[in-house]
């Protein structure tokens, strides 16, 4: 027997689920940003008042921000899936696994997508960078790493959530990976917000393109297996 | 078909690691009769529900359930079986309501929101529908899993324990639950320490020891 | 050196092991003759290596050290596509063989790994003046070493055998994929600040040793990996070591 709703609508039914426990539980949604704000604080401590050095370097730190903050928010996700067993729940019901994927990528997704949003601005104030260069490009780095960052993640989030020691599990197992998208990122985000001679925005956005599309395949492919027992 | 099966269990076993949880179990159980599952903690019976759910799989033998075997007709079974175990499956930072109306969504059913208030009224919730899970008691929990069960509608209901943490009031509405779900032609498998209230309800009786099959006591 | 000879040696190595893992018979004898030749060879390598070449032109002796630096790292990438082999095996079919051969395959690359990366660091430092420089193989290199230290350290924490196996399969394949693109990132970053480091072309005595030494880390590679395996299956029977399964008791009337 077929499933009674396609995958997509059961992604889609799964993001929004994610998104209505999200704002149920804004106060944590609030904490996430706060750390996150405060991490670009001590970067910006850490590296002293030069304003040219902060503003040449303002991408790695606006992009280890985001990195630190989605180790939280990647494992709350799941946190809240292995209450209960919710996820078992969500399989059994039945919901096929790779929807409820695609579901979770997404919704880690927009949330990184939209804390980064929030810190454009402070970055702005902390490390006087120019937004208004290339906008429409920028927005577009920081959906494209944003995705990047949750498609392996969510896989390995959805592991660590099992295992023990999983607040250390998942930046051990998940920031090695990230080395790529990291590099792109960050030197993509550089040539929106400085001069690009040589052009070479393009090939970092293809890259984070890339990337984005083979781990989103590879977890496809493997989040049955972690979803269930086989 | 003359007579269908809902359980064929043919030397299932399931192991844990270095222990057996469940060894060599063999049981046949017709469509529309009940079966109570008896034993004592650890004994297998939760880990036999959840083989019967599709939450887990045998490590050797065969278990058909509705007529699929357990592991490769997976999809084509689990819309027709549901459990209610100590595990409730709800997401705590939602509220009941949503709890409810989201495996509506899921199931691809109508009109979810009269569906949804009316099981919460039936199972007495109405009042706390719009209260996050996380505030509601063990009895509470146990009400909301059972509206889900009864929304899924299955032809083979699993239930692990239902009547703990329920007050006399909250059994006896248990029971008439459990018939109701029978007369509609539901199987019932039913695990609980309440034997003679179990034994009221269903038709066989399958006792467990240590994971293997014992003779009744 | 034709193309086809390491090719050769690599399905040779394979199916030493292959045969390892499936014939008794082969399994108490076969790596000793592997282990004597690869300590025969590393001791020839010893003499080939720091007296027989040549000194290189412009690192001097320090470039010596390339002879087990490069065969190390090539080990460890080896050993982790084996790993990967595995874990797509398994992940295909389940089975305590391969689980055991991709730990054992783990835990012998990151071995070679992290020996590897230690010495490349050393030859850097007089070579470019640096410990560590954005050289695309080294950057790889030691991103795969730590994925695959996440990857054993999950192993260990991970109590149940089915789960430890399904997971750090499908951990291993996530890790694995990555290193293509790690390794472009790199070159592309590297081509586009104009530092690329390579080391200046290798001439001919080298290239001979540097081969020599990888037939040696081979024999090595091959010894470690059947004997970590042995020792992860005798874990595995112990861990899992059962009552056997006796038929049910009869019933009473």
């Amino acid at each position: 027997m077929t499933p009674k709703i396609s995958l997509l609508h059961a992604a889609w039914l799964v993001l929004k689920k994610d998104w209505q426990i999200e704002w149920r539980t804004r106060a944590r949604l609030t904490a996430i940003i706060f750390f996150s704000l405060s991490t670009l604080l001590l970067f910006s401590f850490a590296m002293g008042p030069d304003v040219n050095t902060l503003r040449a370097h303002a991408p790695g730190y606006l992009w280890l921000g985001l990195l630190f903050a989605s180790v939280l928010s990647l494992g709350e996700s799941f946190r809240i899936e292995s209450e209960n067993q919710a996820l078992t729940g969500l399989v059994l019901t039945p919901v096929e696994p790779r929807a409820i994927f695609v579901g979770k990528v997404f919704g880690n997704a927009s949330l990184l997508f939209g804390l980064s949003l929030v810190l454009l601005p402070v970055t702005v104030a902390l490390y006087d960078v120019e937004l208004s260069r290339d906008p429409l490009r920028l927005v577009l780095v920081l959906f494209l790493g944003s995705v990047g960052i949750s498609a392996p993640g969510t896989v390995y989030s959805a592991i660590a959530a099992n295992a023990r020691a999983r607040d250390v599990m998942l930046p051990l197992l998940l920031f090695p990976v990230l080395v790529p998208l990291l590099l792109a990122a960050v030197s993509a985000t550089r040539f929106t917000l400085q001069p690009d001679p040589q052009e070479q925005l393009g090939s970092w956005l293809k890259l984070l393109t890339a990337f984005d599309l083979i781990y989103l395949s590879v977890g496809f492919l493997v989040f049955p297996k972690v979803a269930e027992e086989d | 078909m003359a007579e269908q099966l809902a359980l064929e269990a043919v030397d299932v076993s399931k192991r844990f690691g270095a222990r057996w949880a469940l060894a060599r179990l063999s049981f046949t159980l017709p469509q529309g009769r009940s079966l109570l599952l008896t034993g004592h903690n650890g004994s297998g019976k939760t880990t036999l529900l959840r083989l019967i759910a599709t939450a887990s799989f045998p490590t050797a033998g065969t278990l058909k359930v509705l007529g699929h075997d357990a592991r490769a007709g997976r999809d084509a079974l689990r819309p027709h079986v549901a459990l209610v175990s100590h595990a409730s499956f709800h997401y705590e930072d939602l509220s009941a309501a949503q709890n409810l109306e989201l495996s509506a969504k899921f199931l691809g059913l109508g009109s979810q929101q009269t569906l949804v208030a009316g099981l919460l009224e039936r199972m007495g919730l109405a009042e706390r529908a719009q209260s996050p899970v996380r505030q509601f008691s063990a009895g509470m929990r146990k009400r909301l899993a059972i509206a889900r069960l009864l929304m899924k509608a299955p032809k083979l209901a699993l239930l692990d324990e239902p009547f703990g943490e329920l007050d006399p009031a909250g059994i006896r509405q248990m029971e008439g639950l459990i018939r109701e779900l029978q007369g509609n032609g539901t199987s019932v498998v039913l695990a609980t320490h309440l034997v003679e209230q179990g034994q009221s309800l269903t038709n066989e009786r399958l006792h467990l020891e240590g994971g293997r099959k014992a003779v009744a006591a | 050196m034709p193309s086809f000879i390491p090719l050769t040696l690599l399905a040779l190595v394979v199916a030493a092991i292959v045969a390892h893992l499936a014939s008794p018979k082969v399994r108490p004898w076969l790596w000793k003759p592997v282990a004597a030749l690869g300590a025969v060879m590393l001791v020839a390598l010893w003499y080939l290596g720091l007296f027989w070449a040549p000194p290189e032109q412009f690192m001097s002796d320090v470039g010596r050290i390339l002879y087990v630096h490069v065969p190390h790292v090539w080990m460890a990438l080896l050993a982790f596509t084996l790993n990967v082999g595995c874990a797509v095996a398994y992940l295909m079919k389940k089975s305590w063989v391969t689980d055991a051969l991709a730990e054992s395959a783990a835990e012998v690359g990151v071995y070679f790994g992290a020996v590897g990366v230690s010495m490349g660091s050393i030859w850097a430092r007089p070579t470019w003046g640096v410990w560590w420089d954005w050289d695309p193989r080294l950057i790889s290199t030691t991103v795969m070493l730590l994925a695959y230290v996440g990857y054993l350290a999950l192993r260990s924490f991970t109590e149940d055998p089915e789960r430890r196996a399904t997971w750090s399969a499908v951990s291993a394949i996530l890790s694995y994929v990555s290193l293509p693109i790690v390794w472009f990132s790199v070159r592309w970053w590297n081509s586009l600040h104009q530092v690329q480091s390579n080391p200046s072309t290798v001439d001919k005595p080298m290239v001979q040793v540097l081969r020599w030494g990888a037939v040696t880390m081979l024999c090595f590679l091959y010894v470690f990996i059947v004997k970590r395996y042995e020792i992860a299956r005798s874990r595995q029977t112990a861990a899992m070591e059962l009552p056997p399964l006796e038929a049910p008791r009869p019933e009473a009337a």
